[in-house]
């Protein structure tokens, strides 16, 4: 089972607390995940990434066991703490600074 | 017994604003979509629950949300907007080609007969439509194709904020861009042109210009849906020959700059504005907060102070952030930038404060209920 934190407004906008939990088939990637997400929370869809060219929202980030994964390749394997739930994958909105 | 619900959108969030027909005590709900930017919300004329938002965030783009239950719960349906076939260029800041993206929707306007049919102003500017209550959308290219390419945009983006239904006539449509003009269709958004003649503009190269004008608000009195009343970055302006030729109406004006324009509901030639010092600087002239009424069309106004603040006021009111009710003594409404919603019971002659410390208001908007 993967794990997956998004950010608060998110949580909002999906009516969801909490985690994701998904089953995916092997090897998982951020953009399996990202898949999941908007197959289950179509609210989602164009939130995180563009709607057609499935670019990553400038001030989004993917944070994978506490590695910057954003300029990532989206179908690169996720690692074994990822796909085997014991961390969580991190999608977080950049902080607005001040 | 009659009513008034007010929607107002803020840089974080939206407020819903409901009183009796008297409109004396309010009840306050909110925020929804709190930390949201709510450019703007509108409910159907024809069927008062249905309401819709547009909320948006530079993190996470746009988001269309309706309710069927006059703002108590919302559904979130389709926000992808795209731009019909190869979206093209129009100019960027230095003048070179630059391709159109979508940033958000800047104005919802329902149709005036049907609730599911939405028109959305787009930033960059366009205009798309939903039939089906918002669960999908489409653009109305022919608005762009008809002079888009020579289109630049202005330093607040160039965004589609007005749209105005023609009651007589279900084929035409008029819209307002900024940094570009006013535009008619005569067929339903299908084809569209500039109607700017008259408007002059002295920070453009060519002040008579065809398109480039700096449009900040369009009005129009139901009954007389010739007449349009406009509030240009400078000048305001007045029609009557639905957009053919325009002149300007500002009169005895402390200043023709400022951004929201209106019509009293049952007096076609009472118009309300609100000068703002300069476009170098966004607040009141004197720090005096004044809506300014005209009762002869243009050109003779009077200042409105009563319950609005006469001294160190330095607040804004942005393009959509004043409607009118439709109750038999004309409601009057305005939002700031300081986070007052003010409101009028007598058609501008009084004035109180309904709240005084939302976020900055960005639209409002009335629903007049039986």
């Amino acid at each position: 089972m993967i794990r997956v934190l998004i950010p608060y407004h998110l949580r909002v906008l999906a009516k969801v607390d909490g985690e994701l939990h998904f089953d995916l088939d092997s090897p998982a990637s951020v953009g399996s995940v990202l898949d999941a997400i908007e197959a289950k929370y179509p609210m989602l869809q164009g939130a995180i990434r563009d709607h057609s060219t499935k670019a990553r929202r400038p001030f989004v980030r993917y944070f994978v066991c506490e590695e910057d994964w954003s300029l990532e390749p989206t179908d690169k394997p996720l690692p074994d703490p990822i796909s085997n739930g014991s961390e969580p994958l991190w999608i977080v909105g950049a902080i607005a600074g001040g | 017994m009659s009513g008034v619900r007010v929607l107002v959108g803020t840089r974080k969030g939206a407020f819903v604003l409901s009183s009796d027909g008297k409109r004396q005590k309010w009840d306050v709900s909110g925020p929804h979509f709190g930390g949201w930017e709510i450019y703007h919300m509108k409910g159907s004329p024809v069927d008062p629950d249905r309401i819709y938002a547009s909320q948006s965030s530079s993190w996470f783009g746009q988001i269309i949300q309706r309710s069927n239950d006059g703002g108590k719960t919302w559904e979130a349906v389709d926000n992808k907007f795209q731009y019909e076939g190869e979206p093209g260029t129009h100019l960027w800041y230095d003048g070179t080609p630059h391709p159109w993206e979508f940033k958000r929707i800047w104005h919802l306007e329902p149709s005036l007969t049907d609730p599911d049919i939405v028109y959305a102003g787009a930033e960059d500017a366009a205009m798309f439509k939903t039939t089906d209550g918002g669960k999908s959308w489409q653009e109305l290219a022919g608005l762009r194709s008809c002079s888009g390419a020579k289109w630049q945009p202005g330093a607040g983006g160039m965004g589609l904020h007005t749209i105005l239904l023609d009651p007589n006539n279900p084929q035409r449509m008029f819209i307002a861009i900024s940094a570009a003009g006013a535009f008619r269709t005569d067929d339903a958004g299908e084809n569209w042109k500039p109607i700017n003649r008259g408007l002059k503009s002295e920070y453009i190269p060519d002040p008579d210009a065809e398109v480039g004008h700096c449009v900040h608000r369009i009005a129009m009195h139901p009954a007389k849906p010739n007449v349009l009343f406009m509030q240009k970055h400078w000048d305001v302006m007045r029609t009557d020959d639905a957009g053919e030729n325009w002149h300007e109406i500002s009169g005895n004006l402390p200043t023709d700059f400022g951004f929201p324009i209106d019509v009293h509901a049952h007096e076609p030639d009472t118009v309300y504005v609100v000068p703002i010092k300069s476009d170098s600087e966004h607040y009141p002239p004197d720090a005096k907060l004044r809506v300014y009424r005209s009762r002869t069309g243009g050109n003779d106004w009077e200042p409105l102070t009563n319950g609005l603040p006469q001294e160190n006021c330095y607040v804004n009111v942005l393009r959509d952030s004043m409607a009118v009710d439709r109750l038999d003594d004309c409601g009057i409404y305005f939002g700031t930038t300081g986070g007052q919603v003010y409101c009028s019971p007598d058609s501008g002659n009084t004035w109180s404060a309904i709240v005084r410390d939302l976020p900055a208001v960005v639209s409002v908007e009335v629903q007049t209920l039986a």
